[in-house]
């Protein structure tokens, strides 16, 4: 080694850079393949025949006709599945095609496998369906109503669920208290309008019977379980891929019926099925937040300090179980853990209805009930003559704090997101002296980085994460855990390169396909950043040390004195070095190819209380995010324009935040098209917004300019510090831009969406009510 | 009843057989493998299947391919040239005008559109012109800057 060598380059760094996604280049030429444009030309056209009832008996299906077709492969019904799915193991009552019961319009009820789309649509025609149709409901008080027609016989009264907890002393609470206020709110049914449209491409091997399914799933896992269990399968017969997801927001996070019916129609026709399903029918597979009845009672103190508070919660379910438990339970959890709160009851109904079954969706559980809680504390702070950043900042919680629900926050950025949202928008000088039709409003939320006790409950660490290395100095990184768009693969290659010290391009990721990566509990409840990230870095830890050790062995020299420095590995101290290529031989030279495994288990501590329900809601982490509105609400139209979002995120530690902003500027933009008018509808049962136009999802002229700043509180359970990003700051906007037309326009709207019909009807309601006290004045 | 259809696509002349009934959508992705236009909706509600026609923005899935005779049609895969992104593929990849990617080829195509027409848009102008466009990850402001980006790329 000469002196004259150039100084020797220290590692890369990948955590907390700008990094453009990894499969970015696919996206933005068109050669990124989803579902439906994977290679298939011998595929079979699969179709379903759905129902035109929204609650029937089916009393007789002929099939015949449709068999005997020519091109006709193969033609299924609910006979062809006897096995019921759902994600929750305790409350499983879906069929992939309808048996003996439809319960919501577009359900289907068989499907065909044909040569040709336009003999399969015929294959559809030829079926005969007889019904004999029975009461429907389409709301849940209807459902029920005493004498109602039951959905599920083992459910009374159409009530899926029905929840009830009580934590500290409510009623001392409301007594201590200096003013108590309640009221009602109402929020329509939501859906996840990802763009693109459901579709699954299944092939069956009958000389090996073995099957391959192609789909759109956030949680390849489930998929892979659910096959099994419906078509009678070795799980190990099967293999579940996931292509590229044209995005999820939880409607792929449980098995979906069309994916099991291709499964069924690819063995039934022996060949290859793709089951494309249209836009209306991607709609009717559903599985987004419910139509949601909330009634909240908060009691205050005078200095702002929360002293109770008491809700009842009723979710339109729809016509099967599916994550109905859980979604009613989150609403109950995550009224704590965002503010200190001393004493809570809650009390929740998940009720069955003849609409299509709801779901988790962006922000699971949390959403409306934080707008009603959010709303409260405006409504009862400006009664007790408080400004809104006063009552947040007087209930703000100190970390490490375990809440009375059995939750433990051990990081807490809502202090500084207050902050910053409270000058970057000028609170200080605007609110209060906005032009008339202007306001301003604020609403503060959070959310887990990841439940601690997932569905499917093994044992096993709740992420894994497999690094490969070979000759060729190559890292290819393995994980189930499935990208669908939030960027989880860029951020998994990242922390491994950071912990490498080597540059990103070094890294291959491949996501969700069960014959090559571990099995993963995949994209849901903000989880892959935290878990599958701790997951990826141990797995990058083991690399390192295998390197190190490699390394120490050409430097003749004990792991410990050698450093890491990415392309190059050094004595330390000295100016030894040995390059990434050769430590790469060294290490494979005894044992070839290397595979390191990294996993991640929550916790005990982590994991909650032992109460009934205490499943939910604990997470390692949780994130808090703040946010100001403005708003111009126009009086004579009721249109409301959304000015400008400030909203500040605290993801713990931002290893990526050109995505944290994506991710933030989403969350916050979902929340835009709830409050400004996305909600579905059904008349006699049937839906009449299934496609994208009726469902208004908020096009780029009407959508605002989201400012984002980004908060680290550096959580301990976290990668690098970090916590979830995406769904943390869905929450606030609702409340926020609630408060903001309050000011506005003198009117709170209770509910959401904020649509111009509902607030030129709240306009004109108190037009009405200026006029009569008029008269009644003038006749005084 | 199929016709023989002459048109040129992404450059190239081609003469294709095209029944009556066949939407261009289809016939890209199916017959000639172009998938990078995608199907969103089921017909003209979402703009995930915009491509150019004669320079200017259409969608492919209320465009019937037998009226494309003599037409230059451009679709996603043609923007790149000699496999380097066009400016608008790579301020969306830089400026992460792309999440889930799904109406990325078609909003990239709208933007290429407004580009040719007017290199230097205003904001207002971009969001006019992208507003047949639905994109359910971004919110729009990232693509709102990476079209910005790609009007100001030297």
């Amino acid at each position: 080694m000469s002196a004259t060598k150039p100084p020797v380059a220290g590692p890369v760094h990948a955590v907390g850079m700008r990094q453009p996604l990894i499969d970015g280049i696919d996206k933005v030429t068109g050669r990124a393949r989803y579902t439906a444009d994977l290679p298939a030309r011998e595929a079979l056209v699969g179709a379903q025949l759905t129902s035109p009832h929204a609650h029937a008996e089916i009393l007789r299906i002929d099939t015949s006709r449709a068999r005997a077709m020519p091109g006709v492969r193969a033609v299924i019904t609910g006979e062809d599945c006897d096995v019921p799915f759902g994600i929750l193991p305790i409350a499983r009552n879906e069929y992939p095609l309808a048996r003996g019961k439809v319960f919501y319009w577009g359900e289907a009820v068989a499907a065909v496998a044909a040569e040709d789309e336009q003999t399969a649509r015929a294959a559809l025609d030829a079926i005969e369906v007889e019904y004999r149709t029975l009461p429907f409901y389409t709301n849940a008080a209807e459902a029920r109503m005493p004498g109602a027609v039951l959905l599920h016989n083992d459910k009374p009264g159409n009530i899926e669920r029905e929840v009830s907890s009580e934590f500290g002393d409510v009623d001392a609470g409301f007594a201590a208290a200096d003013l108590v206020r309640e009221q009602s709110f109402h929020y329509e049914e939501l859906a996840h309008a990802q763009m693109e449209p459901d579709c699954a491409l299944a092939t069956w091997d009958p000389e090996t019977g073995r099957l391959t399914l192609q789909s759109v799933s956030q949680v390849p896992y489930y998929v892979h379980l659910t096959l099994a269990e419906c078509l009678k399968m070795d799980p190990a017969q099967i293999r579940v891929i996931k292509p590229f997801v044209g995005g999820g927001f939880g409607h792929r996070t449980e098995t979906l019926p069309f994916e099991i019916t291709a499964a069924l129609l690819a063995r039934a026709a022996g060949g290859t099925v793709k089951l494309q399903l249209t836009r209306a029918q991607t709609f009717t597979i559903h599985r987004a937040r419910p139509e949601t009845d909330i009634r909240i009672k908060l009691g205050m103190k005078r200095n702002g300090e929360i002293t109770a508070v008491d809700a009842e919660v009723v979710q339109r379910g729809g016509a099967s179980a599916g994550y109905g438990i859980i979604t009613i339970l989150y609403s109950g959890a995550l009224l704590h853990a965002l503010y200190r709160l001393p004493a809570a009851r809650y009390h929740g109904f998940r009720v069955y209805t003849n609409t299509p079954p709801c779901g988790p969706m962006r922000g699971h559980g949390g959403v409306d009930i934080r707008h009603a809680f959010d709303t409260m504390l405006d409504i009862v702070g400006e009664e007790l003559g408080l400004d809104p950043f006063a009552v947040r900042r007087a209930n703000l919680i100190e970390p490490p704090y375990r809440t009375i629900n059995d939750l433990q926050v051990n990081s807490y950025g809502l202090p500084e997101c207050l902050d910053w949202v409270e000058k970057a928008s000028g609170w200080r000088e605007r609110k209060g002296r906005m032009p008339r039709g202007r306001g301003l409003g604020i609403g503060c939320s959070h959310f887990i980085s990841g439940a601690a006790k997932p569905v499917h409950w093994t044992g096993e660490p709740h992420a894994t994460v497999n690094l490969r290395l070979d000759f060729d100095g190559s890292i290819t990184l393995l994980t189930g855990a499935a990208d669908i768009g939030q960027g989880s693969s860029t951020l998994l290659a990242q922390i491994a390169a950071e912990v490498l010290g080597l540059p990103l391009l070094r890294l291959r990721v491949i996501a969700g396909d069960s014959a090559l990566t571990p099995k993963d509990n995949g994209s849901y409840s903000s989880r892959v950043s935290l878990m599958v990230g701790n997951a990826a870095r141990a797995a990058a830890e083991e690399l390192r040390t295998l390197l190190l050790a490699a390394a120490a062995r050409k430097l003749e020299a004990r792991p410990e004195q050698v450093e890491c420095l990415g392309e190059s590995y050094r004595l330390t101290g000295t100016d030894k070095v040995v390059n990434y290529g050769d430590v790469v031989r060294a290490a494979l030279e005894t044992t070839g190819p290397i595979t390191t495994r990294g996993t991640y288990t929550v916790p005990r501590e982590l994991q909650g209380g032992k109460f009934r329900g205490a499943g939910v809601g604990p997470s390692p982490a949780y994130s808090y995010a703040a946010q100001v509105v403005e708003v111009a609400v126009d009086e004579d139209t009721g249109a409301i324009r959304v000015e400008k979002v400030w909203v500040a995120h605290d993801c713990g530690c931002a290893i990526n935040p050109l995505s944290v902003e994506g991710q933030v500027q989403g969350a916050v933009w979902i929340a835009v098209g709830q409050a400004l008018g996305e909600a579905t509808e059904f008349r006699n049962g049937r839906p009449v917004r299934s496609n994208l136009l009726d469902y208004r999802v908020p096009t780029i002229a009407e959508s605002p300019p989201i400012e984002v700043k980004i908060v680290e509180a550096h959580d301990p359970s976290g990668p690098f510090g970090a916590k979830e990003a995406s769904e943390g700051a869905v929450g606030g906007f609702g409340p926020a831009i609630g408060s903001a037309v309050a000011e506005a326009i003198g009117i709170r709207v209770p509910g959401l969406p904020l649509s111009p019909d509902r607030v030129l009807e709240a306009l004109h309601a108190r037009r009405r009510e200026e006029r009569l006290k008029a008269t009644l004045k003038e006749r005084s | 009843m199929k016709r023989l259809i002459s048109f040129w696509l992404n450059g190239r002349a081609r003469e294709d057989a095209i029944a009556d009934n066949v939407l261009l959508l289809d016939h890209l992705r199916e017959s000639l493998g172009l998938t990078g236009t995608k199907r969103g909706c089921d017909g003209g509600e979402c703009g995930a299947c915009t491509v150019l026609i004669d320079g200017e923005p259409r969608l492919a899935c209320l465009t019937l391919a037998s009226t494309c005779e003599g037409r230059r049609i451009e679709t996603i895969e043609s923007l790149a040239s000699q496999g380097r992104l066009s400016r608008l593929q790579q301020a969306f990849h830089e400026k992460l005008g792309v999440q889930c990617g799904y109406c990325t080829p078609g909003m990239i195509m709208a933007a290429e559109a407004l580009l040719r027409r007017n290199p230097h848009p205003t904001e207002a102008q971009i969001r006019t012109a992208l507003s047949g466009n639905l994109c359910r990850c971004t919110g729009y402001v990232k693509i709102v800057e990476s079209v910005q980006a790609a009007a100001s790329a030297p």
